[in-house]
This record gives structure tokens, sequence and C-alpha cells, in this order.
């Protein structure tokens, strides 16, 4: 694996090989072991060119628990603004000799454009609507956690996964590990020709319900209304969003997953949400240690972490 | 005198409907004979005649780009009169239509006259400018067509390229404004509605690029839009630009009901598909965005059936530090000049689906035949100005987008090996390429 751009690139292998490595970094993650000199002298840059708190605090830990160094080079809005192209950008970095780029960009496709500029590893820490690795590596890896094999499992999707680099990354992820999947949201928020992802679409959440074993619920912002999406907040709450009653439907011991910032009162009700609170804070331990996971397996060589595979 | 004999070719003449081995002797840049044999020219051989040998090689009316942006004035960075004119020049063209999108936007006479007499000054191609439907290409208030057709340019094909004429009401006025000077309305078909944010074609691909998509809708219900209109006025419609199937369905329709419509392809949306935009090379950004191979082929049997009459370019050169940012900052365009007859050679002649003299025509007469491009495209007659092409249609080549003439590189077929070249340029006899080489500005004016 030597980037991780898109789930589309990796095999069955390469994802179980990433979420076995987890698994034993998840001590380092949690902190009941202390930081690994792994990536002793390794330089790992965190390029957002747009903000998104969470995750660069995730690759943060991830990089410092493996005792890299990290920098972080920020710049809001377009190259353009700043009156440098995208390209010099990238090889500004390259001149700079870090070790691995960890790229988050408003526009989908800049991490490609990255690999093809730079040598050097290029981790994708979500680009535009395309892709956000990671997020479909962390939430299979949850869910591998309390369900085992997820082979033959099924899995509801709920939400605008047109808007959602999420949904694509978890829909390929969840294919690579034997998971049926089905996209539940208003036609709207549906990406065209989505039937070829190999996915089952449906528009009634409750009939599909009982079945599922994993309801993955998209965050839906309230600013598509503007674009017509969907008539009002009140109505896609009503049809599509999860509440104590829909959830009745559902298996007792349903996994209910959001990948965060939750819009309580739209995609999730507040009483839904305090109630699965637990698995969706373990989404973000286990945040960590799936990018520990893609550091160790894509900068440490033949670097081993015995103590910790053992 | 100047004397030319371009000897042994094939002329294909589509005006005439000629298809046949031959020569052309051209005497100070009219063309003075056609036809004569090989031996019956010897005569002329003993005097200071220019023999071309062009065995092998096609004999055709100097080609006419209807859609050219040459960026000047006010985007001299990306390509001026001069370097489009080579360009143009390299790949056969001796026409090229102006596209009105520049800084000032050729809204004026003054504007127009410019560029058409900069064509002029540099005399590798005769350049027409395309007069904007609406001033500044604001889509509100109609150019003044009368000022710009009466100019020295003679003016009398308007388009907003680029931008939409969005208000059906606009796009109505000036449809029935042009009546007065037989002028021809060319729309962007877009509506601007269906394609805000838009990135690349609707569809598969983009779906899993997670890019905004482009539906061809947004192209089919603007050209349904005109062409009622162009209809019930009674007025002259060009399309460009034509990229869909259902567009091509239109299009068909709107001809077998007597309308008086044209339109226009470009090589790219003849050759490229949307899958290519999975390496996120802005290079391949263009409006409208490049569909599926179902498009590409219902291009190419509506360019076979006539339905399309002309094959133009929209060559569109942006220097490199705009290309090279992340798709969607990147503007739209591409390089078309240099690449057009080989692509099309290659993807539709060489391959037996268009017949030369068929394709010929979609660079020669058909586009001649939509606008007033003063006998260029035109027959290889006796008394005609000797405006020629002369092709290798078996020549092989690989594009290399920094060696081309344009100053920009933004070539999608970079790359890419080719067959078929044109070998000379002849402007009014003039060689404005030669042997492959284009001819210097300063040479021509020698």
């Amino acid at each position: 694996m030597k980037h991780l751009i898109s789930i589309e690139d990796l095999t069955t292998d390469d994802v179980v090989q990433v979420l076995d490595t987890a698994e034993a970094l998840l001590p380092i993650a949690l902190r009941e072991r202390n930081s690994v000199p792994t990536l002793r002298g390794k330089v790992v840059c965190n390029l957002f060119l747009e903000d998104s708190t969470r995750t660069r605090i995730s690759f943060d830990l991830a990089a410092k628990r493996l005792s890299a160094e990290v920098i972080n080079f920020s710049a809001k809005g377009s190259s353009v603004s700043k009156g440098e192209s995208f390209k010099d950008t990238a090889l500004t970095l390259d001149a700079m000799g870090v070790d691995c780029v960890v790229v988050r960009s408003h526009s989908a496709g800049a991490p490609v454009q990255l690999s093809s500029y730079l040598d050097v590893p290029i981790l994708n820490a979500g680009d535009g609507w395309h892709q956000h690795p990671t997020q479909g590596l962390l939430d299979v890896f949850t869910m591998r956690r309390h369900l085992g094999n997820l082979k033959g499992r099924k899995v509801v999707i709920v939400g605008d996964v047109l808007h959602s680099r999420v949904a694509r990354s978890e829909v390929q992820a969840l294919h690579l590990l034997g998971a049926e999947v089905t996209l539940v949201a208003p036609p709207t928020l549906l990406p065209p020709d989505v039937e070829g992802w190999g996915v089952t679409v449906a528009t009634d959440l409750d009939a599909i319900l009982p079945e599922v074993d994993v309801i993955y619920l998209l965050r839906v912002q309230r600013e598509r209304m503007q674009g017509a999406f969907f008539p009002s907040s009140r109505e896609y709450a009503h049809i599509w969003g999860m509440d104590a009653r829909r959830l009745r439907l559902a298996k007792p011991d349903v996994l209910v997953l959001h990948p965060g910032p939750m819009n309580r009162g739209v995609e999730i009700t507040a009483d839904v949400a305090d109630a699965h609170q637990g698995v969706i804070t373990e989404q973000v331990t286990n945040g960590i240690a799936i990018r520990m996971a893609c550091l160790y397996l894509m900068l440490a060589g033949e670097a081993a972490i015995p103590e910790v595979v053992a | 005198m100047t004397r030319i004999l371009l000897t042994g070719g094939r002329i294909l003449d589509p005006t005439s409907g000629t298809d046949t081995l031959g020569d052309v002797l051209i005497v100070d840049g009219i063309i003075e004979a056609v036809h004569i044999h090989a031996h019956d020219a010897d005569a002329t051989l003993d005097s200071d005649v220019e023999v071309v040998d062009c065995t092998g090689r096609w004999i055709t009316p100097g080609f006419v780009d209807l859609h050219t942006h040459l960026r000047e004035p006010g985007f001299e960075d990306a390509e001026d009169v001069a370097t489009g004119s080579m360009a143009g020049a390299a790949g056969g063209y001796t026409a090229l239509c102006a596209m009105a999108n520049t800084n000032p936007v050729c809204d004026s006479a003054a504007v127009a006259e410019l560029v058409y007499r900069r064509g002029q000054e540099v005399g590798l191609a005769d350049v027409f400018p395309v007069g904007s439907i609406t001033k500044g290409m604001q889509g509100q208030e109609l150019t003044e067509f009368g000022e710009l057709n009466r100019s020295a340019a003679h003016v009398d094909f308007f388009s907003d390229d680029g931008k939409p004429v969005a208000s059906s009401l606009v796009m109505r006025r000036a449809l029935q404004y042009s009546k007065a000077f037989d002028a021809v309305i060319c729309n962007h078909s877009e509506d601007p509605d269906l394609t805000v944010d838009a990135q690349m074609n609707e569809g598969a691909v983009a779906s899993v690029l997670g890019l905004p998509g482009w539906p061809h809708e947004a192209e089919e219900v603007m050209i349904a839009r005109d062409l009622i209109l162009a209809a019930g006025v009674g007025a002259r419609l060009h399309v460009p630009h034509v990229t869909t199937k259902g567009a091509v369905d239109l299009i068909r329709l709107a001809k077998d009901r007597g309308l008086r419509v044209t339109a226009e392809v470009t090589p790219h949306h003849l050759s490229l598909t949307d899958d290519l935009v999975s390496s996120y090379d802005p290079v391949l950004k263009v409006n409208p965005p490049v569909r599926t191979n179902e498009d590409v082929q219902a291009l190419r049997e509506a360019l076979v059936d006539g339905t399309l009459d002309a094959v133009a370019t929209d060559h569109a050169p942006h220097p490199p530090e705009l290309k090279d940012q992340e798709w969607e900052h990147a503007p739209c365009g591409m390089l078309g000049l240099e690449t057009a007859f080989a692509v099309v050679n290659t993807d539709l002649i060489a391959t037996g689906q268009l017949d030369p003299l068929a394709a010929i025509a979609r660079f020669t007469a058909g586009p001649a035949a939509v606008r007033d491009v003063r006998g260029h495209g035109g027959a290889i007659v006796v008394g005609a100005a000797a405006n020629l092409t002369v092709l290798d249609p078996d020549h092989t080549w690989t594009v290399d987008a920094p060696r081309l003439h344009s100053r920009a590189r933004n070539s999608p077929f970079h790359g890419r090996t080719l067959t078929g070249k044109p070998i000379h340029t002849l402007l009014r006899g003039v060689f404005t390429l030669r042997d492959g080489r284009v001819v210097s500005d300063q040479e021509v004016r020698a």
C-alpha cells in the first residue's frame, strides 16, 4: 500500500491487514500502552486545505503515538487565493523533505493530483465528495469489533449519499468485506447510476430495518433545503430520520453508527443519539488506531512493532 | 509571377464532389488550373514553377474553424492572434472564427476590427471575429449587430460562447433582430440552473469520483428551447459543440422539419469519454464536458449523416498555472487546432466510418456554409483564391503538447499517437505551413 487515496484501490486482503494492524495498535490508541518509537525520525505533513479540526487532531495523535514528527500546513480556500498553484504547493512540500502527506481538501481528486506531483506516500483525509478512506476503514473496524466477520451482514446507509465522501468509502469497504449494503435516501440525494455500486437502493426505511445488523446514518446538512433536495428538515426527520419509534422496528442489538458531527433533530433524534453514544464515541477512538495502522503500513517498511503485535 | 504546382495529389473538393488524382496550378495566389496531369504540366516546368510533389497526399480546400478562442485582446498569456494563427496554419486552417469572450468583449466594431486587422497583419490565417450576442456577454442588452456587421470585420455571426443567453426573451429578440443582417445566432447550449458548480459529465463516473455532474439535459433543454424560438421567428440558429445523443436527436428532427439550423462538434467530443476524468487531470476539464461512449457513437453517426455540419475545434488555450489547479478550480477548455484533423482521421476516417470526401466537407464546405468566410473552404476551381491544405493521411506522429505552436499547452491528446497531419497550408497561394513547418509571419509578409 503505497498511498491510501481511495478504498477502490484496495483489495480485501489490504483492508483486513489494516484492520488487523489497527487491532494490534488499539491499546496504544486507548493509552493502555505507551507510544512506540516505530516512526521515529519520520516527518508526517498534515496538509489541510479545508478546516477539519477533528480529523486533523486524530491524524496528529496517530502520528505522535508512533513517534513521528508532525508538521501542520493549513490553508483555507483554494491555492489560487494564495497566488500559488496547487502544484507549487506540492513541490514546496517535496523540497522540505517530508515522508508522508496527509491531505484534506475541499476539491475531489486533490490527493490523486498530489500523488502525480510527489513521490512520497499520500494519505487522503477527505477530498470533496470523493473519498474519506480512513473513515470508511474505522467504521468497518468498529463493526467488526462488535459483529465479528462482516460477510453476509446487512448494513443500511441512510441519508445524503450524493454529497458524502464517507458513503463512497463506506460502501466500497463494506463490499470488500462481503457485507450487503442498502442505501436509503430521498432520490434527490442519491448519485446518478448508484446501482452500479453493487448496492440495493430503497426509499422505505421502515421496511428495511427489521433485517439489518447496522444502521449507518449520514449527516444531512440543513442548507440542502435551499438546493431543493428536500422540502424541510421536519419532513426529512419524519421520513428518513432515526427516532425511538423507528428504532424499535430493528433488532434489539442493532448497531447505530454516525460519522459525526451529528445533526440532532434531523437524521437522528437526541434520545437515539444518547442511547447509542457509546458506539459513536468508540468510532472516534478507533479512528486513531486505524490512522496509526495506515501510517504504520505506509511508512514503517520492515520496522516491526513486536511488543504490540505479540 | 509566382507559380506553384501541387502535383500528383488526391484532390478532395466537397463542393463539386470531386475525389480524383490530379494537380493544381496556382498563379499569383489564384487557382489557374485543376486536374492537369503531370506530363501535361511539363510545359510549365521550364519556367519558374515551384513543383510540390503531393503523391500519397490529399489536396483539400483550406480548413475553416467556426470556433476558436484566440484570447486577444485581454488574455494574451494564453494565446494571441499570432500564436493562434500559427496553430491554425499547422492544423491546416486558413480561416479562424475568433470567439467573442475576450477582454473587452467583442461587442463593438472597435474590438471586431482590431481582431480582424490583427489577423491580416499576422497573415497566417484570415480571422473572422464573432460578435457577442449581448453587451459584455451579460445576457441582457443586445450587442449592436448592425455596427459590427457594417464594420470592416463584417460580422455576421454572434455568440456569447462560454455563457448561455439564459433569458428566453433576450434570445428570442436576438434571433428576430439578427434577420435584418442575415446573421446567425450561436447560443452556448447550457441551462445554467442545471449546471451550478458542475465539474464533469453527470453519470456513473462522476458519481464515483464525487464531482458534481453536468447533466445532458442541461444541454438538451437549451437546444430544444432555441430550436423552438428560431423556428417561431424564422431565424438562423447555429448550435455549437454538440455533445449528447439527445442533442443530436433534437437537431436531426429540426433539420427534418426544414429548420434553418446548423451544428458543430469538436474533435475532443468525438474522441474522448468521461472515464478519462478518473485521473483528475484538469487538462480534461472542458465545457461542455466529455460525455459517454454512447454519446460519442451518436456524435460520430451524426457527423457521418450530416446532422452535424462541421467539425469545430473550440480551441481554448489556458496558461499552465491556471490548469495546474485542483480540478474544481481549473478553467474549462482544451487546445484543438493542431490535432483536429489527426483526431478525426485516426478515429473516423482511418477506421472507415467516415469517407474522406465527407470528412473534408466537415472541415471546409460545412463550416463555410454556416457564415460568410469570403470564399474559404470553397471549391477548388479555376479563378478561386488558392486557400488550400495538403494533408498526409498516413503520417503517424505523437502529440507533444509543449511543442505545439499555441502559447498554451493544454492538449488532452498529449502523448497520444495519431495518424494524419497537414503538410502544407496555403493562404491565397502563400505557404503558411510548408513541409510541416509553420512559416513565420515575417516570411509570409516578405
